[in-house]
């Protein structure tokens, strides 16, 4: 990677004046502690700063979910959109649709408008199939997802197909027959969509877009950037599955395994959630960049600290042993089912119960709180006592061998 | 998961913090290096420094092979790997290790095939699936790793298969360890020994350390509770005043290594008179090359390599770092212009890189625990 | 160089002598056991697996007594917290 020269500059003069004065004899007059946390400081400083794509051209690091897509939407998209509607960023855009009454610009439901939630999701997975669903169960349980987690209740889906030249029609009409149960499911109904073919060798067989609406109810109102410390943080049950069972469909590491994805539509389980817990603070879709990434961004929006348990946090023995022979964190594994849900400490054993409750929230747990402390920043207790950081991801967990 | 579980029991480390802590002689401080990169990255991913007390100092030492290749290895094998003819095989580890013109991951993206792999069976089997294709497995990795290279390179040779070649990069961690005893820069109270490297090569190459620089070495596994204990076996020694190589990773590690494994590395491969590694300049008979038997697996003979000497970047401090002369945060770069986003260094890009542990794991104010913060004071 | 994980030896590959099928968790895979052609692991045996071959067998002996020693301490650590805290009761 060719550094540009400029921002390394930038650095060093940096470092130099952050230097305390030093004493005759060369050394730095500071402890040792207080000039390491010199350092934390100055990093700090550098990660608030305005993000900037390096790259000349897109990786697969920015499509992971981690540190190199936020840079990506923020420095891209969110630089050129720029809208109070997008900033939030939030799992679906929450949108007020003035009704007949409603003064223009407005819609506070006095007039008959409604609030919306909107979002959209592309599904690129390969393969297809897998164990525990397909690309078209993804398509309709992600978007409906990401609505739920909004507080909202979804209603239509889009569906756009992007199908590569030679990709077999029994396999699109699986697809469909899926797409079609997951939104009976969910219920919802797919009222439009669209399809294009590409040349053979683009596609990976097929890509889809969803898009969906929701509903939201008068005083819903959910958003990462309302935690606040003694808050509770609860995963909806064991991480880590879809990404673990999509490695090891790809067939490229010889491992077998019992695991399925645990893809599925949530909607159920959030309504249970929210009339037993009517305080809930937020709630997240645990997808790609796993749990991690989304404690990284409660930690953010929230500027809070964030502290989890490692041993609170459920990982089924299956997926933990590959993450174990392959070197990877379950923290940082793409769930499609699961979703993290922030709320007042002293509702977390009602939220805990409602969740498991419902058949998808069976291993519901309690895996950490937003503290006060180190705000910004997730930390892990870990098994042993000890504990670490858990930053974001620069690109996708690679297996390694060290 | 057992062999694992049980070794990160949290109670039992609370029980040795104590016994650490009661062996620290008040006003003295220590200084041990671990040498494994593997080490570096357990310390940091268990937060195992919350157990120390503060008169203890791990230094991370130069055994992340993936930190140590310079960049003038990295950038040979972007070349082989821009051949249109090539498949290039690799480990995760190397994906994002810049080279003067970008890393493995760039390369993927404008459209170079390289493919990552677990294993080099792995790439074995692209090889025996692509019969048109020339199959490279970039090769690193220290004793541990050379043996499964070796024993691929057979299983290729006896299956005739001749699309198949090898990069190597392997290197040798004694030499590295000798360079750091005679560097004037460190004073070292002690080693962990490798852990792994230590099955393939056994614990006896460590006993010049203990007799001629009169340092003790304890032979650790990678589980906290490993690393704890080892750090009482080094004090134990400093305090009964001796120095000797003890095996504190018994279940995995056999004092005598395993022959066959070396008998593997010793018909594939020999040593080469002289290799550069990144921070600790030349250093001889230190790393591994095919040998001329194997001629037509070596993808430095099959395929011109330019072999040019690159030097680091005028930032970069990967070298003192690797040496455990400088701390990951006293790096210049660290965390400003050099992360994990946007590396300038090895040291940063590795998982098992110093900076790239701290950096994600360790960078945080710490909460020693109270068996720890009571040490020195008996 | 360092990820080493053990596995449980499930069976041996019928026709190669030199793979075995491992359990790590409940994850199974075929690895190669030619570097313990010495003394070639058989089922419900523990090897350390790194980069899809067996490098070591593992000494259940040693292992035990490794957890002894740490048991041993954390009796010993329990045995003086608790002394320490019958002699505070005043």
């Amino acid at each position: 990677m060719t550094a540009g020269s400029g921002w390394i500059g930038e650095a060093l003069r940096e470092h130099d004046h952050g230097q305390r004065p030093e004493n005759p004899d060369g050394r730095p007059s500071l402890p040792v502690t207080d000039r390491e946390q010199q350092v934390l400081d100055r990093i700090d400083r550098a990660r608030r700063r305005r993000p900037r794509v390096r790259e000349e051209r897109i990786t697969m690091s920015h499509g992971a979910g981690g540190k190199a897509t936020q840079t990506l939407i923020e420095a891209v998209f969110l630089d050129a959109f720029r809208n109070p509607l997008l900033e939030p960023l939030e799992d679906a855009a929450e949108l007020r649709v003035p009704g007949p009454r409603d003064a223009p610009g407005t819609g506070t439901g006095t007039g008959a408008g409604a609030r919306l939630a909107l979002t959209t999701d592309s599904y690129v997975v390969s393969p297809l199939f897998f164990p525990g669903g397909n690309i078209g169960d993804l398509a309709v349980n992600g978007t409906v997802n990401d609505l739920s987690v909004s507080g909202a209740t979804p209603m239509y889906l889009t569906a756009g197909f992007i199908l590569e030249e030679g990709f077999p029609v029994a396999d699109l009409i699986r697809l469909a027959a899926s797409m079609r149960d997951a939104a009976a499911a969910a219920c919802v109904s797919i009222v439009t969509g669209d399809t294009k073919v590409v040349q053979r060798g683009k596609a990976d067989g097929c890509y889809i877009n969803t898009a969906g609406v929701g509903v939201l109810a008068g005083d819903v109102s959910l958003g990462v950037a309302a935690a606040r410390p003694g808050d509770a943080i609860i995963v909806s049950g064991p991480v880590g599955d879809h990404g673990i069972t999509i490695m090891l469909a790809r067939g490229e590491l010889d491992i077998e395994a019992d695991v399925v994805s645990d893809t599925a539509p949530l909607n159920g389980l959030v309504a249970d959630l929210l009339a037993a817990v009517p305080g809930v603070r937020a709630m997240r879709d645990a997808t790609r960049g796993g749990v991690a990434t989304i404690l990284n961004e409660i930690a953010r929006a929230a500027d809070v600290g964030v502290l989890v348990v490692e041993d609170d946090i459920p990982v089924r023995a299956e997926v933990r042993g590959a993450c174990e022979l392959l070197g990877i964190d379950p923290m940082y594994v793409a769930c499609e089912g699961r979703m993290v849900a922030v709320v007042p400490g002293e509702s977390a054993a009602a939220a805990v119960r409602a969740l498991r409750a419902h058949p998808l929230g069976a291993d519901a747990a309690v895996i950490g709180q937003v503290v006060a402390d180190q705000p910004g920043m997730v930390r892990l207790k870990t098994s042993f006592g000890g504990t670490r950081i858990v930053d974001l991801l620069v690109g996708d967990p690679l297996p390694r061998i060290c | 998961m057992r062999f694992v579980d049980e070794f990160r029991d949290a109670d039992k480390a609370h029980a040795l913090a104590a016994k650490i802590a009661a062996l620290c002689e008040p006003g003295r401080s220590y200084k041990f290096m671990e040498v494994c990169g593997g080490h570096t990255h357990t310390i940091y991913k268990h937060g195992l420094e919350d157990y120390l007390p503060e008169a203890i100092t791990l230094v991370h030492g130069p055994g992340c092979p993936v930190c140590v290749i310079p960049m003038g290895r990295v950038d040979d094998a972007m070349h082989l790997a821009a051949r249109p003819d090539v498949i290039m095989t690799s480990f995760g580890d190397m994906m994002r290790v810049p080279g003067s013109n970008g890393s493995f991951f760039d390369a993927k993206a404008s459209g170079t095939d390289i493919r990552m792999v677990y294993s080099p069976l792995d790439s074995l089997k692209i090889a025996r699936q692509n019969p048109d294709r020339q199959v490279v497995f970039m090769a690193i990795g220290f004793e541990t790793t050379a043996p499964s290279t070796a024993m691929t390179m057979l299983r290729a040779a006896a299956e005739g298969i001749s699309n198949f070649s090898v990069f190597c990069n392997h290197v040798t961690i004694v030499p590295a360890i000798k360079a750091i005893l005679d560097s004037p820069d460190l004073r070292l109270d002690g080693f962990l020994g490798p852990g792994h490297v230590s099955t393939v090569i056994g614990c006896r190459p460590y006993e010049f350390i203990a007799r001629d620089y009169h340092k003790p070495v304890v032979v650790a596994g990678f589980e906290p509770l490993d690393i704890l204990q080892s750090i009482y076996m080094l004090l134990r020694q400093l305090a009964e005043g001796r120095s000797a190589v003890e095996n504190q990773y018994s279940r995995v590690v056999p004092w005598n290594g395993n022959v066959v494994a070396l008998k593997a590395i010793g018909e594939t491969m020999e040593l080469r008179p002289y290799f550069e590694w990144r921070g600790l300049g030349f250093i001889s008979h230190s790393a591994l090359r095919v040998r001329e038997k194997y001629a037509a697996m070596d993808a430095e003979r099959l395929f011109s390599v330019p072999g040019v000497r690159v030097a680091d970047p005028k930032a970069c401090q990967c070298g003192e770092v690797l040496k455990g002369v400088l701390k990951p945060w006293e790096c210049k770069v660290f965390g400003t212009a050099c992360t994990p986003e946007t590396p300038i260094g090895t040291c940063m890009v590795s998982p098992e890189g110093a900076c790239a542990a701290y950096y994600n794991y360790g960078r945080m104010n710490r909460d020693r625990v109270p068996e720890a913060a009571s040490a020195g004071q008996s | 160089m360092c990820l080493g994980i053990p596995g449980e030896v499930i069976e041996l590959h019928p026709e190669q002598s030199d793979l075995a099928k491992v359990n790590v968790s409940g994850v199974k895979r075929l690895i190669n056991i030619g570097l313990l052609s010495d003394d070639p692991p058989k089922p419900g045996e523990w090897v350390l697996i790194h980069v899809g071959f067996a490098l070591s067998k593992i000494d259940e002996a040693e292992a035990a007594a490794a957890m002894e020693f740490l048991e041993g301490i954390g009796q010993a650590y329990e045995d003086e917290i608790a002394a320490l805290r019958g002699s505070l009761i005043e």
